[in-house]
């Protein structure tokens, strides 16, 4: 692991609501709501947290495919969310993205060998035949066969065309890949297959991944360290380890207490939350966790805590620290 | 049974091609074919039926009209005008109305204007819209092909923005963005290809309607010229006679369902092929 390969700064999205006859706006959504963090060469960071907290959209912003309406992104040593057109396609090639579902992310129209040589060319990277030449390596590369280039994504089942995903994301040797819920369609046998593919790539090509999930135990398996969002807040940032073994904040707790637990025989105090996630449109003050924590306190209402280093590796923003 | 129906479309999709490569070859090689000039007028001839009916006049195969002319030699050039108008002006129609639902889909700014232009062409019937515009221009295949091109547009553009509005937030586009792809490519190689099955179902449906307009239109005397056969002439100048001489409009007329009956089939089959799903599944 070198240096900070990324580094997201009070990074902020709001999507404005429309309504009526002039579509005018009534108010906004805050999908992601001031969230830092730093990511380093080789590393992966697993995103956490329920429907609707605002992963997907953290990962489109670094993506610069979502612009943010707040923040700062530097990747490489470069602002990335000041780039635009030609300089922002070309910047492109250094992060790619895998989808989370793999029937919609394969123009349906497309043979294997177009999607995956396609990169190469729109990007000048190599001339047709380099481009087909490598298109064969990378299917392989991913578990396919040299015989599949030639047929398209609906002949594939669905663990195929992820695998496709992802070639299609190496092609153009990204240091970053932002894998959003790249699992969470799939069978949960050829999750692990896929997973797995995922960590042999990372070693073999020095990569970073941000790995966004709702599913807990996925992130686990493939993370270093994760952060936990809730309601567009980063809530907690930790080394996996210690992130599992120990939750600070009450929402990483309830989050961890209610999912499955592996072994039989384990015992562990579920913590059940009151009430549903307040409406993304309207947050609550002080900590948008108080409506629901069953810690919080008179300054919980008031004041919105900062994501503070407690020990090394380990940050989380809660009062009760 | 769906092997035996899978065949039946086959043949279906076969017959239809051959028939329209029967009229596009009848049209070139109208005046290599035709018994009489379409023109020739002949008082002795007026009216005669078709030659297996009683009271028929030999050498007139489809009968005679109100002139004496030969229905079957003018049915034969009429084709000119007919797939000529036909096609090319749903091509025109096709291109421009693409392009525009295109750019309408994908960038808002182009969709408040288009939009708006949209509604106000929509207010007039395209027919009364061209036919103001011919007044104007003036008549003639030409103009009249580049009328129709021009003001059957909305359609077209219609469809095209929403299915490009549906599909620009798809993951496959997004990935595509990802690449790096420039805007241009985008439209063109990605969103376009996928939203062909729409734009081949109007097209099928505007060439019928694009000869009816230039029947209508030749029928007001806007159209082309009287002294070109073209089926729509035909068709007009026939209804007087429905109840007398019901050749000298129905044949032309069947030469148009025939047409327009041919070309949405093979625009289904156009359709079918160009999906990958349907061809190699
Ligand atoms: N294009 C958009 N326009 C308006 N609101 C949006 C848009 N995209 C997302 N949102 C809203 O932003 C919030 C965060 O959405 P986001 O998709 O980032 O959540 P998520 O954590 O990825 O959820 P999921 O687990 O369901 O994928 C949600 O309230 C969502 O409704
Ligand atoms: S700040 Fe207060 S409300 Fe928020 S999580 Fe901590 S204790 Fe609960
Ligand atoms: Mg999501």
């Amino acid at each position: 692991m070198g240096g900070n390969l990324l580094e997201v700064r009070n990074l902020h999205k709001q999507f404005p609501i429309r309504a009526g006859l002039l579509r005018r706006t009534i108010g906004h959504v805050n999908a992601v709501n001031d969230v830092s963090f730093t990511l380093g060469t080789g590393e992966t960071l697993g995103i956490v947290g329920e429907s609707g907290c605002g992963k997907s959209t953290l990962g489109r912003m670094i993506m610069r495919v979502t612009d943010p309406t707040g923040g700062t992104i530097m990747f490489d040593g470069e602002s990335l969310s000041e780039l635009h057109g030609a300089k922002l396609r070309h910047a492109r090639r250094k992060f790619q993205m895998v989808f989370q579902d793999p029937y919609a992310s394969l123009n349906p129209k497309m043979r294997v060998e177009h999607i995956l040589a396609e990169p190469l060319l729109v990007n000048g990277v190599m001339d047709r035949e380099q481009a087909r030449e490598r298109a064969v390596r990378l299917l392989q590369r991913v578990g396919l066969r040299e015989s599949d280039r030639l047929r398209f994504p609906h002949q594939f089942s669905g663990g195929q065309r992820q695998r496709i995903g992802i070639a299609r994301a190496l092609a153009l040797s990204p240091k970053l890949i932002v894998a959003d819920e790249a699992v969470s369609a799939l069978d949960v046998s050829i999750q692990s297959q896929i997973l797995n593919l995922m960590l042999d790539l990372k070693k073999e090509y020095g990569l970073s991944y941000i790995f966004i999930s709702h599913n807990l135990a996925v992130v686990r398996h493939i993370s270093d360290r994760v952060g936990v969002m809730y309601l567009g807040h980063l809530v907690e940032l930790a080394d996996k380890d210690s992130l599992y073994q120990n939750p600070l904040h009450p929402y990483t707790r309830a989050l961890l207490s209610s999912a499955p637990v592996a072994k039989r025989g384990v015992q562990r105090d579920r913590i059940v939350l009151q009430g549903d996630v307040p409406n993304p449109a309207n947050p609550p003050g002080g900590c948008p966790f108080h409506t629901r924590c069953p810690q919080a306190m008179d300054a919980c209402r008031t004041v919105k805590p900062a994501l503070r280093q407690l020990e090394p590796g380990h940050a989380v923003a809660c009062h009760l620290y | 049974m769906k092997r035996l129906r899978g065949r039946m479309k086959y043949a279906l999709v076969w017959f239809s091609a051959a028939v329209l490569a029967l009229f596009v070859l009848l049209a070139v090689i109208a005046p290599l074919i035709v018994p009489h000039d379409p023109n020739a007028q002949n008082l002795l001839t007026r009216l005669k039926p078709p030659v297996w009916l009683h009271g028929a006049k030999a050498g007139f195969l489809l009968g005679t009209d109100n002139l004496g002319r030969d229905i079957f030699s003018r049915i034969v050039y009429g084709s000119r005008v007919s797939m000529t108008v036909g096609i090319l002006a749903v091509c025109l129609s096709g291109a421009i109305g693409t392009l525009i639902g295109l750019l309408s889909g994908f960038y808002n700014a182009v969709d408040q204007v288009m939009m708006r232009i949209a509604d106000i062409q929509l207010a007039f019937p395209t027919i009364l819209l061209a036919l103001a515009i011919v007044a104007v221009v003036g008549g003639g295949m030409n103009n009249l092909i580049l009328v129709l091109g021009v003001t059957g547009w909305v359609p077209y553009a219609r469809v095209v923005r929403s299915e490009v509005m549906s599909i620009r937030t798809s993951d496959f586009v997004v990935a595509a963005q990802t690449i790096g792809v420039t805007e241009t490519r985008l439209l063109f190689r990605h969103i376009l290809p996928n939203i062909v099955a729409p734009i081949i179902t109007i097209a099928t449906f505007q060439v019928a309607s694009a000869i009816i307009a230039e029947s209508s239109l030749s029928f007001l005397g806007l159209g082309v010229p009287v002294n070109v056969p073209s089926w729509g002439n035909m068709l007009s100048e026939g209804q007087l006679y429905l109840g007398t001489a019901w050749w000298i409009s129905v044949f032309p007329g069947i030469c148009i369902m025939l047409v327009v009956l041919a070309i949405n089939i093979l625009g289904d089959a156009v359709r079918d092929y160009m999906d990958p799903k349907t061809r190699l599944g």
